[in-house]
């Protein structure tokens, strides 16, 4: 899908409840065991992805997240994180609000559409951009709902989502100078944190 | 390198103190027949339960002396470098109460009576069997085993175990289970032990009495057993519309499956006990941690501490997929440790004792984890 290395900012809290939407190799979770003590579940369409999770010690289940999120209870969990998948999913509206539903946060990245080599490729060139950031041709990506920090930002504000953190970074998850000052054209990807409105 | 066990030899162990039962009857006494692979550490703490399925026995891994072609039930999954490695830990595996591989069961003899039991053989349920496994755990001086392991029948024992004794397992490995038969499932059963009973040699169960088996109602109730545990897909693939073999007795079959199901039943017929049967059955009936959902299965499975590891196979429509993931949903909302995978396989119910490359990635991935987690010398 996307793979690059972004950085999750220290939001956790130690023995936190942590489901991870899409945990991948379980790499992020493996780590938050190590660093915070975390009480990890990850969720994984991939077997493969799925053993390698088993050799870190994790807690895994194979679930279609386009499936939704019905089999757990509300604010069963203290953090939901999705990294890098948001863009891949059917219904990206209704996947916020179940995340913040069955957990008091989350934290959500995904790839910014309006990053500057981005609007150079479709704008200039004419061709939807493949890029590192985006490595797939358009007939063939998991990416199929790319929005822009912009717009992901309306979107929470339409959800009633409040953003309580964000942090902007290029793809080895560096902060910027200007991805911090121009996010929306500088900066490659975003790590949202967000609560549900009071 | 993966490898087979070779010659393995079973045991008897003998339990001299009455065992009382859930449904009100007491054994005075029984035997359980049991195998073990591997050894036990010095802390004890690497001992692996294998909980058989309905018409499983003691004989999981390793061939007999006397049956050099045919290993043990589960023999793909149990032996050395596989997923149960038996030199990592040390495995139990037995025929439960009621069985008719050695255990005490309707073939055994009555202490009161100084005849078979017959069908008087008490009802047993999986409560019973898991008490007796608690007590064979006892015996072999293992306070907690690293993992209990189970598919079908054998999952649900997995299951009992981590509610009734959640302080003596680390992990349960829950494979195409069930929380508990559906109306379909029991009407399977009850079509199997129809057949049985309705044997003109079955004489109400006394059928030693007459010196004769059931042997048309066994196989019959193996044939319709057999069915569910195939998928269409695998028998289709298997048979088709296939013409009957010429190697094989062929008289009166059309096609090729039905002289495999009739071989089946007839090879099962010989060696199954017909009361076992029907007292395995309704076992597998009865299976309900919930009391008929007096208790969300949630909340039976708040009390349990072990890891789960719960796994499905996608064209198994006895068990089916969803049937696993009430387990799953259930240990979810109890916040306890689970994973869980669908497997993609073609072989219906009887994929959990096929050789897949998935299938074994997962088991041996988590069995290894269960593994480096003892602590201890090992």
């Amino acid at each position: 899908m996307i793979s690059h290395s972004y950085r999750i900012p220290d939001w956790i809290d130690n023995n936190a409840r942590v489901l991870d939407l899409g945990c991948g190799d379980g790499r992020l979770l493996a780590q938050l065991v190590e660093t915070h003590a975390i009480h990890a579940l990850g969720l994984e369409l991939d077997p493969d992805k799925i053993a390698t999770c088993l050799d870190l010690g994790l807690s895994v289940i194979q679930q279609d997240l386009d499936r939704g999120l019905s089999n757990f209870n509300d604010q069963q969990f203290d953090t939901v994180i999705m990294t890098q998948t948001l863009q891949a999913i059917r219904r990206p509206d209704l996947a916020l609000s179940e995340m913040l539903r069955v957990g008091r946060e989350a934290i959500v990245t995904f790839p910014n559409f309006a990053y500057i080599r981005n609007r150079i490729q479709l704008g200039l060139a004419g061709h939807m951009p493949v890029n590192p950031q985006l490595p797939n041709p358009w007939y063939d990506t998991p990416n199929i709902h790319l929005s822009t920090f912009r717009d992901f930002e309306e979107l929470c504000q339409t959800l009633g989502i409040q953003i309580l953190d964000k942090d902007t970074q290029n793809l080895s998850g560096k902060r910027t100078w200007l991805g911090t000052v121009w996010p929306n054209l500088f900066g490659e990807v975003a790590v949202y944190r967000l609560t549900k409105e009071p | 390198m993966s490898q087979s066990l070779g010659v393995v030899t079973p045991e008897l162990i003998s339990f001299e103190k009455p065992l009382q039962l859930e449904r009100g009857q007491t054994l005075p006494r029984y035997d359980l027949m049991i195998e073990t692979y591997g050894s036990l550490n010095a802390d004890k703490s690497n001992a692996v339960l294998v909980c058989h399925a309905l018409s499983g026995d003691h004989h999981a891994a390793g061939y007999h002396e006397s049956e050099s072609n045919k290993p043990g039930w589960w023999n793909h999954y149990i032996g050395p470098g596989k997923c149960i490695d038996t030199d990592r830990f040390f495995v139990v595996s037995l025929n439960n109460l009621g069985g008719c591989s050695g255990s005490t069961g309707p073939l055994s003899i009555d202490p009161e009576t100084g005849k078979a039991y017959g069908p008087a053989f008490p009802e047993v349920t999986v409560l019973d069997w898991v008490h007796a496994q608690a007590r064979l755990a006892d015996h072999l001086g293992i306070d907690k085993f690293a993992a209990i392991v189970g598919g079908s029948l054998g999952g649900m024992q997995a299951l009992q175990w981590s509610i009734t004794y959640p302080d003596r397992l680390e992990s349960a490995v829950i494979i195409a289970a069930a929380p508990r038969l559906t109306a379909q499932n029991i009407a399977f059963n009850e079509v199997a032990r129809q057949a049985i009973m309705r044997d003109p040699n079955f004489f109400d169960g006394n059928y030693a009495d007459h010196d004769v088996i059931p042997a048309s109602g066994v196989g019959l109730a193996r044939m319709v057993g057999h069915i569910t545990y195939l998928s269409d897909i695998s028998m289709g693939e298997k048979f088709g519309r296939n013409l009957p073999r010429e190697d094989r007795d062929a008289e009166g079959v059309n096609f090729a499956v039905e002289q495999y199901l009739r071989y089946q039943g007839k090879q099962f017929s010989g060696r199954f006990d017909a009361n076992t049967y029907i007292l395995m059955t309704r076992a597998l009936d009865y299976f309900d941690p919930t009391l008929n959902e007096s208790t969300a299965l949630s909340q039976v499975l708040s009390e349990t501490r072990c890891k789960f590891l719960v796994l499905s196979f996608t064209t198994d429509w006895r068990f089916s997929p969803s049937r696993s993931e009430e387990i799953v949903d259930a240990l979810i909302q109890a916040g306890k440790p689970v994973s869980y995978a669908r497997l993609e396989s073609a072989h219906g119910h009887d994929a959990f004792l096929i050789p897949d490359a998935t299938y074994e990635r997962l088991f041996k991935a988590f069995m290894s984890r269960v593994h480096a987690d003892l602590g201890g010398t090992s």
